[in-house]
């Protein structure tokens, strides 16, 4: 459902327009004085989002506006969600799930962190497991997440060795079969991709949302 | 060494620096300087774990000075300042890094650590009073050897009788250990510079000069990666965006000054500057122009007035920025790029600054010798042959995981394809 009053169409546009400030305040007032319906302020939210989503892929927004936007939605998450009485209806669909993680090793999340938002404001389920992960718990998640996609990030040259390691350690236990592969970070280029034996590579959070997009068959 | 030697060696080591100066003015050089940058990669060539390296001064001294003596740059990078810091960062107490045995395992480099060391709402104290910010706040958060200077007392106000009574705060047990603390440190941190001093002493003496004598930040890095961390940057741009543009023009001041200081008494006029928040992806065009650009860009005409010679080193893919990054006086910077591509970086700079660069990552990492012989062959052709200013070197140094036989090609490949 899009905005359909005034009031919902001026946040959506403020969150989106990254006017912090105005847009708080309005969520707060529907929310504690109007007592709208906080699901309702949270569909208002991912509505904006989208827009944000959709102006970082247009190259309008960069990762500053990301980061914003996503402070924004965390704070009227907290206050929203206390007021929720009844259980939620049916959370909209996933296009499916994203497991992704920085690899042994390497202790940087900045491009981790803007890949993990993009997704999961694009649609996807997204579990993010963190940074310097041991291989072992990538098998472990991988097995009980049962992701369509595995996305495994690194900024350091020595994260080279550490995603061939994780991913022949996810082969070696089975695991491969239909999942999707895609690596990324500040290094990251096909002769790593071949090197790690990856199905694809990334710089931006716009390159992995696509790649999902593509495998999951969804239209971009 | 015999006369004749030393004579030959200080021939060798005017002929390669004057390589380096010839590059920066704009003139050609009489072949492609080739730059040797290593840090943990010394650890890979010498057979040695990064912990070693980092604690061991005669061994990291000696792996150095093996790499220079056989692969002859034309200048090399400070490898032991680099490198051989664990001893500092122990004693100092350093938060800011993780480093082998503090951290991360014996064999992985150090890596920094993104965190606001410092609040938002901390930016007042940070620009009116910078050096109280730092004695009674920042240097105890990110180091422990400082931890007791938030005793100290506020000298600005320390006059006549108030002198007399304010100096109570050193006597305090806290501020005694953290004396004593600091104290034991700077001893660590004279023998460390020591043996840098030596190294490099030696080096000169058998002709290899170093790249650069010290290294810089631009103002907006400054203030993103050692205070406010990457989150904190970037929502201030949005939150407090004139204090942000209050603290980098006050910061621009010290930070230039202290770098003229501290390079004039290095001897050595280049300066590097690692530049992190700069890229396409990082940040609008406007947002370029509004908070990045012009606070480095004064820093680097104070740098040139100074008789210093800029050299940012651009990380990732700054070809958005190129024609931004033109406006300054040609003949006076080098500028070194990681992921720009080369040829398309001396299109547009090429009359303006020197180059460096850039065999990638992946290339050195992963590549064979023969594809490192291809890629120097191509820098050498589309570029240097073509009036490029380039000093040849990866993207940003050797990388830590990079085999010998790639470095070996690399300069043979220079040697052979141009000059």
């Amino acid at each position: 459902m899009n905005a359909s009053t005034d009031e919902e169409k001026q946040l959506v546009e403020w969150l989106a327009d990254m006017r912090e400030e105005e847009a708080l305040a309005l969520a707060n007032k529907m929310l504690l004085e109007q007592h709208v319906d906080p699901l309702r302020v949270l569909e208002l939210c991912r509505n904006a989002m989208d827009i944000v989503g959709k102006r970082f892929q247009g190259g309008e927004y960069f990762l500053p506006e990301l980061v914003l936007a996503g402070e924004m939605l965390d704070k009227i998450g907290a206050l929203a969600k206390p007021l929720i009485q009844q259980a939620p209806g049916a959370s909209p669909k996933k296009l499916g799930r994203v497991l992704i993680g920085t690899v042994h090793g390497d202790l940087h999340d900045i491009g981790k962190n803007i890949v993990t938002f993009m997704l999961d404001i694009n649609g996807f389920e997204v579990r993010d497991i963190g940074i310097d992960v041991p291989v072992k718990t990538f098998i472990d998640e991988v097995a009980s997440f049962k992701p369509a996609v595995l996305g495994l990030s690194g900024f350091l040259t020595l994260a080279f060795d550490s995603m061939k390691e994780t991913i022949e350690a996810i082969e070696a236990a089975g695991l491969r079969g239909d999942l999707k592969i895609m690596i990324g970070g500040g290094q990251i280029d096909d002769a790593v991709r071949v090197y790690t034996g990856a199905d694809a590579f990334g710089t931006t959070a716009i390159h992995a949302v696509s790649l999902c997009k593509d495998w999951l068959g969804v239209a971009a | 060494m015999s006369v004749p030697a030393a004579e030959a060696a200080r021939a060798d080591h005017d002929a390669r620096w004057q390589r380096i100066l010839d590059s920066v003015a704009l003139r050609q050089p009489d072949r492609m300087p080739v730059a040797l940058y290593a840090t943990f990669w010394l650890a890979r060539y010498g057979g040695i774990s990064c912990r070693e390296l980092m604690y061991d001064y005669g061994k990291c001294a000696e792996l150095s000075e093996r790499a220079i003596l056989e692969f002859e740059p034309d200048a090399y990078s400070p490898m032991l300042f680099a490198s051989a810091c664990g001893p500092a960062l122990e004693t100092i107490g350093f938060k800011q890094l993780q480093w082998p045995g503090h951290g991360v395992g014996d064999n992985q480099p150090y890596q920094y650590l993104d965190r606001e060391y410092m609040k938002a709402d901390e930016y007042d104290e940070f620009i009116f009073d910078p050096t109280g910010f730092y004695l009674h706040t920042y240097l105890p958060r990110v180091a422990s050897a400082f931890e007791g200077f938030e005793e100290l007392p506020n000298f600005p106000g320390l006059h006549y009788m108030r002198l007399v009574s304010g100096i109570r705060p050193f006597g305090e047990p806290k501020v005694r250990a953290a004396l004593d603390k600091v104290i034991k440190a700077a001893d660590e941190v004279g023998r460390f510079g020591k043996h840098n001093a030596d190294f490099n002493q030696r080096m000169a003496s058998l002709g290899y000069p170093l790249t650069n004598g010290v290294t810089s930040v631009s103002p907006y890095d400054f203030i993103a990666d050692y205070f406010r961390g990457a989150r904190g940057m970037m929502t201030d741009l949005f939150r407090h965006k004139d204090k942000l543009l209050q603290a980098l023009e006050k910061s621009t001041i010290w930070l230039l000054r202290q770098t003229v200081r501290q390079a004039q008494a290095s001897g050595n006029s280049i300066v590097l500057i690692p530049i992190h928040w700069a890229p396409d992806n990082f940040m609008s065009d406007q947002q370029f122009r509004t908070f990045w650009w012009p606070p480095f860009r004064k820093m680097m005409l104070g740098m040139i007035d100074a008789g210093l010679v800029p050299m940012p080193l651009w990380e990732a893919d700054c070809t958005k920025r190129l024609e931004i990054i033109r406006d300054v006086p040609a003949g006076k910077c080098i500028y070194w790029f990681e992921r720009t591509d080369m040829v398309k970086a001396f299109e547009v700079l090429g009359d303006v600054v020197a180059l460096r660069g850039n065999l990638s990552a992946s290339l050195m990492t992963t590549g064979k010798p023969a594809e490192v012989d291809v890629e120097v062959r191509r820098l050498a052709e589309q570029v240097f042959h073509k009036g490029g200013k380039l000093i040849l070197d990866a993207a940003f140094g050797v990388p830590d995981e990079t085999p010998v036989e790639n470095v070996r090609a690399m300069f043979q490949a220079a040697r052979k394809y141009a000059g």
